[in-house]
């Protein structure tokens, strides 16, 4: 699903966010990103929905050779990635069911298709009955679980979450949880960067640390392995 | 909803746009035009501005070449008979302008026949001239035509080295001179239009550039989920060429306001036969289709000026 192979990420300022990594992703993994603040977890996850470009190094996303991906076939990339992230990014204007339609609107699909398809998201993160209420009347587990809607309702192959619960108090960070492994459960591969040693060491699943660019450690079923 | 329009995306494969994202596309653009007033308004009245004075500026260029026109295909060349040349001569003569090429018509005009041309064109002022009616001082002229204007000096170069010709008339100056001020005129009138122009577009990019920072979040999250660039672009193309278009809607009616009302009360007062304006239809009409499609070109140029930077494409 995912292959990195010696990606090395230095920005323009010079600081070098990612060394000379490797790493495989199967499809239908659950993998925790786990490391210090600044260690580059955030860049991993930028380089795969190709938000940034390696300076070396191969990336393969669901088959597509990223370092040879034309600028105009990003979007094509992107409709195979699910992205979450901790400020949720949802449109403030519009309703919690035009926030999920919008992501299938612009990749134009057939508007019947797009009733049926946020019905059942809305449905599977728990928020049938919210559907008309705009963002600022949800909670912040609600609000995440919307952009987790919005991020699998075209179906994609991998959902990249990036701090989704770091906004979230521990008991919404669970209902969030569950959502994530469900969607895991059907088989979409899901990427989540994260700080909650809680969560980690619950929910046990493959855990890549990285540390100063580099990835330290790679194991099933892992611990987080940080004191906060 | 069937129907399709053609557009490109990806790997240069020709794919139809739905009509239906036409429409959101048309909506989208819409939208913006109201939320961004005064910016919108400021817009709008910069090419509203730069339109009218490419349309009087249009007006008039293409008037004086009109005119220009006329006069160059009513060019004669007055053949002025040398006094002392006898009937054998003239007739002789008259036989030799024909013989030349590109000559159309030759016609004989006494000198009688001159004088009475003279007076009656000066009207009553003309009178004056009536005293040499006794002791004509005028030349018998051959009034020549060229078959094609353009050759009329070749012709009368050629008629000027023939014997018994005292002198050769044409309008040549006229002409040259009103060719030369009407390239004073395209000269200055294009320098005002183009700097307006670019101002009309540098303005209609900055409110565009307004809309598109204002929509950045919305357009991050549309890019995150696989909007390609083009669908991204094209509401903000859409509300430029609204503004080029509301902008030139106040022109439009000046010109056809202002071109009836100059065709109906100065067409007929001024009336040599070559300066004619060109009559309202359908003249007024394809300006303001010009007027239109110029204002539409400004706010799409406008839009693709902001919309690149933006998007880094």
């Amino acid at each position: 699903m995912i292959t990195m192979e010696n990606v090395s990420k230095t920005y323009s300022n010079g600081v070098t966010a990612l060394n000379d990594i490797s790493v495989h992703i199967d499809r239908g993994e659950f993998v925790y990103i786990v490391g210090p603040s600044g260690a580059g977890k955030s860049s991993f996850i930028r380089l795969i929905y190709r938000e940034a470009k390696p300076t070396k190094g191969k990336i393969i996303v669901s088959d597509r050779d990223l370092s040879k991906l034309k600028e105009r076939h990003i979007p094509y990339l992107r409709r195979d990635i699910g992205v979450v992230f901790q400020d949720f990014k949802l449109l403030q204007k519009l309703t919690v069911y035009e926030n999920v339609a919008f992501a299938l609107e612009v990749i134009e699909t057939p508007p019947r298709t797009i009733k049926r398809r946020v019905q059942e998201v809305l449905k599977l993160v728990g928020l049938e009955a919210k559907e008309k209420m705009i963002p600022s009347e949800l909670s912040g587990g609600e609000q995440q679980r919307v952009a987790i809607a919005r991020a699998i309702v075209n179906n994609p192959k991998v959902v990249i979450a990036d701090e989704p619960t770091g906004n979230l108090d521990p008991d919404t960070s669970w209902e969030i949880m569950k959502v994530l492994e469900d969607i895991n459960s059907k088989g979409t591969t899901i990427i989540m960067a994260t700080h909650s040693k809680h969560i980690v060491n619950t929910i046990k699943r493959r855990v890549i640390a990285i540390e100063d660019g580099v990835i330290v450690r790679d194991q099933q079923r892992g611990d987080y392995g940080y004191e906060i | 909803m069937k129907m399709e329009l053609l557009y490109e995306i990806n790997s240069g494969v020709t794919t139809a746009m739905k009509f239906r994202t036409l429409l959101r596309h048309i909506r989208e653009g819409t939208k913006n035009i109201f939320r961004n007033g005064w910016m919108t308004f400021a817009s709008i009245a910069a090419v509203t501005t730069t339109l009218i004075l490419v349309a009087v500026f249009l007006a008039l260029v293409l008037n004086l070449d009109q005119m220009a026109r006329n006069i160059e295909q009513d060019v004669q060349i007055s053949t002025l008979i040398d006094v002392t040349a006898d009937e054998d001569q003239i007739v002789q003569l008259g036989e030799e302008i024909e013989q030349i090429d590109g000559v159309a018509e030759v016609q004989f005009s006494s000198n009688d026949n001159e004088l009475s041309k003279l007076i009656e064109s000066m009207g009553d002022e003309g009178q004056a001239w009536s005293m040499f009616e006794q002791d004509n001082p005028l030349n018998h002229v051959y009034i020549v035509e060229a078959s094609v204007p353009e050759e009329t000096e070749v012709i009368a170069n050629q008629i000027e080295e023939l014997d018994n010709v005292e002198n050769v008339l044409y309008g040549k100056e006229v002409v040259e001179q009103l060719f030369q001020f009407n390239s004073y005129a395209r000269a200055i009138g294009l320098a005002l239009i183009i700097a307006l122009v670019f101002t009309a577009i540098f303005l209609i990019s900055n409110t565009i550039k307004i809309t598109i920072i204002a929509r950045s979040t919305e357009i991050g999250i549309q890019k995150l989920v696989g909007a390609t660039n083009s669908f991204i672009r094209w509401p903000f193309f859409v509300e430029g060429a609204l503004l080029g278009i509301l902008g030139s809607l106040a022109p439009v009616a000046v010109i056809l306001g202002g071109y009836y009302y100059i065709y109906n009360n100065f067409a007929n007062v001024v009336n040599f036969r070559f300066v004619e304006l060109l009559p309202f239809d359908p003249f007024a009409w394809q300006l303001s289709g010009m007027v239109l499609l110029i204002g539409a070109v400004i706010g799409v140029w406008g839009s693709v000026m902001s919309v690149r930077k933006f998007l880094k494409v």
